[in-house]
């Protein structure tokens, strides 16, 4: 692999950039691999990475039916954050944080991670006191996060409406300094570079028709470029993770929805920070462009469109123009869906199957991109040794069987 | 923007009156107590959440307060029928056919 650095920016000037190697190979598929990923997106192939870097394991495949990162990694609205409420959630939020800190060195590509804060706005009592409950859950958990109240938010975003004449008033918020955004199809394209360079085949346009079962075990994937031979499978296909179940003859707890957003017109900087409001459920942060990337709530129905009704982005954007007056004439850019597969108690499944040496990881819902390098890390740990690395095992399909759920519903200032 | 035939109202009316609800035809175990945790647990979380045709109910939230059920392609999210609660779709037949498809 090509190091990227200044030096070599310098030298491959010298040639007009015309020969700098290509990021990764697009290779033939082989008969057979240890473990085959079914899902090229971050998660995906954040798991082949760490499989190949961490536990040595580079016989392995990424089935990807488009291109890698074109689902729902080129879709959200890239904020990262860990202040989650409960233990189990907020190690794994956490532990994705840590390696969201270090993840452009390590990758040697620039995923340009912020930390330029999260806040998360109460506008009710009750608001309150679930952002006070939640930022004590998290400091006890080495997390992050102070309570803010209305004079300190206008001083971090003085664009921001605090007055008392709104119909639903700032009340306070909490604030997570460590929080912040990412570049989406960086992480998407710096965890593929990494994980090819380790030897890991990326088959692109190469979708998954069946899985193939005997004997209880799973022997490999039909797929549209022929049967791919596999001693395990991991299944990280986000919203069609239902789908795929279905060939292996199993159920999820999943419904798959369309999440909407959108982005403005790049505009001079007005917003340094991430905005997120539960109670009049909006979401905002600016790109280093100069869009406004705007989302909010998923559209109710079931759905694997990619597309939504045009009443919920109504409804999103009536919350930013109440947050923020002024953005009231700037001009939406493009606006677009993805399919998430939302979870009943609102965190993710990374768990095996009843079918021997198959595994999901799945269920992320509307929170997946900030947990990219987590997710990929603990699944690979999973798949590597074929049980539940410690902080996966809580999210085991087998809670919606016992009970013992992990509910991160609103808890968290998660915007559904 | 969904327009959908509320079977009780027996009118088109717009998405915004109404609420998704999930899957439909969801029977609860006769037996709660002597259902086991495997039954339960299917019936409370899991779905089938198909790619293609859909039976589920919606709720007529801002007109007749009334649940009733829809079938509803996951894809082209065209609707096939609509139906009142109890009732059993004609389904899965051909799109376009059926009563209060869309318009």
């Amino acid at each position: 692999m090509q190091h990227y650095s200044g030096f070599g920016l310098l030298k491959h000037g010298l040639s007009y950039h015309e020969n700098w190697q290509r990021a990764w190979r697009n290779p033939e598929p082989k008969a057979r691999y240890d473990i085959v990923i079914v899902g090229g997106g971050g998660h995906g192939l954040a798991t082949a990475y760490y499989l190949a870097k961490v536990h040595g394991i580079t016989n392995v495949a990424v089935v990807e039916k488009g291109w890698l990162g074109g689902g729902n990694t080129a879709r959200n609205t890239t904020i990262v954050r860990s202040n989650y409420l409960w233990d189990e959630a907020a190690w794994l939020y956490e532990h994705a944080m840590k390696l969201w800190e270090g993840l452009s060195q390590d990758l040697n590509y620039n995923v340009m991670f912020s930390q330029r804060g999260v806040m998360n706005l109460g506008h009710t009592l009750q608001d309150m006191r679930d952002i006070q409950r939640r930022v004590n859950a998290n400091r006890l958990n080495g997390v992050d996060g102070e309570v803010l109240d209305v004079r300190r938010i206008q001083e971090i975003v003085p664009l921001m409406d605090c007055s008392r004449n709104t119909r639903y008033p700032v009340l306070g918020a909490s604030w997570q300094p460590r929080g912040g955004v990412a570049r989406h199809d960086a992480v998407a394209w710096g965890y593929a570079r990494g994980a090819d360079a380790h030897g890991v085949d990326l088959l692109q346009q190469t979708e998954v028709t069946g899985i193939r079962v005997s004997g209880g075990r799973v022997q490999g994937v039909e797929t549209t470029r022929g049967f791919i031979a596999a001693d395990s499978v991991g299944v990280v296909a986000a919203g069609n993770s239902s789908v795929i179940a279905k060939m292996a003859g199993l159920r999820l707890p999943l419904e798959s929805h369309p999440l909407q957003a959108l982005v403005s017109e790049p505009m001079k900087p007005v917003l340094d920070t991430v905005v997120m409001s539960n109670h009049v459920h909006g979401y905002i942060s600016q790109s280093d462009k100069g869009d406004l990337v705007i989302g909010a709530g998923i559209d109710g129905y079931n759905g694997y469109g990619q597309r939504g009704s045009y009443t919920t982005i109504e409804h999103t954007l009536q919350a930013i123009v109440e947050l923020f007056p002024s953005f009231s004439r700037v001009r939406m850019n493009r606006q677009w869906g993805g399919i998430v597969d939302t979870c009943p108690d609102a965190c993710p499944i990374i768990s095996a199957t009843s079918v021997g040496g198959l595994f999901f990881n799945c269920g992320w819902g509307t929170g997946g991109f900030k947990a990219t390098p987590g997710s990929g890390h603990v699944f690979a740990a999973t798949l590597a040794a074929g049980k539940a690395h410690l902080l996966a095992a809580p999210f085991s399909i087998d809670r919606f069987i016992s009970g013992k759920l992990i509910d991160e519903h609103g808890a968290a200032g998660v915007a559904h | 923007m969904l327009l959908i035939y509320c079977p009780y109202c027996e009118e088109y009316r717009e998405e915004e009156e109404f609420r998704p609800k999930g899957e439909a035809h969801i029977a609860r175990p006769q037996n709660p107590e002597e259902t086991p945790d495997e039954v339960w647990g299917d019936y409370l979380f899991f779905r089938k959440n198909p790619r293609g045709v859909h039976h589920e109910q919606w709720l007529h939230a801002a007109g007749c307060r009334k649940y009733f059920n829809v079938t509803r392609h996951t894809v082209s999210y065209e609707i096939l029928e609509t139906y009142k609660a109890g009732q059993h779709p004609a389904s899965d037949r051909a799109p376009g056919v059926g009563t209060g498809g869309a318009k």
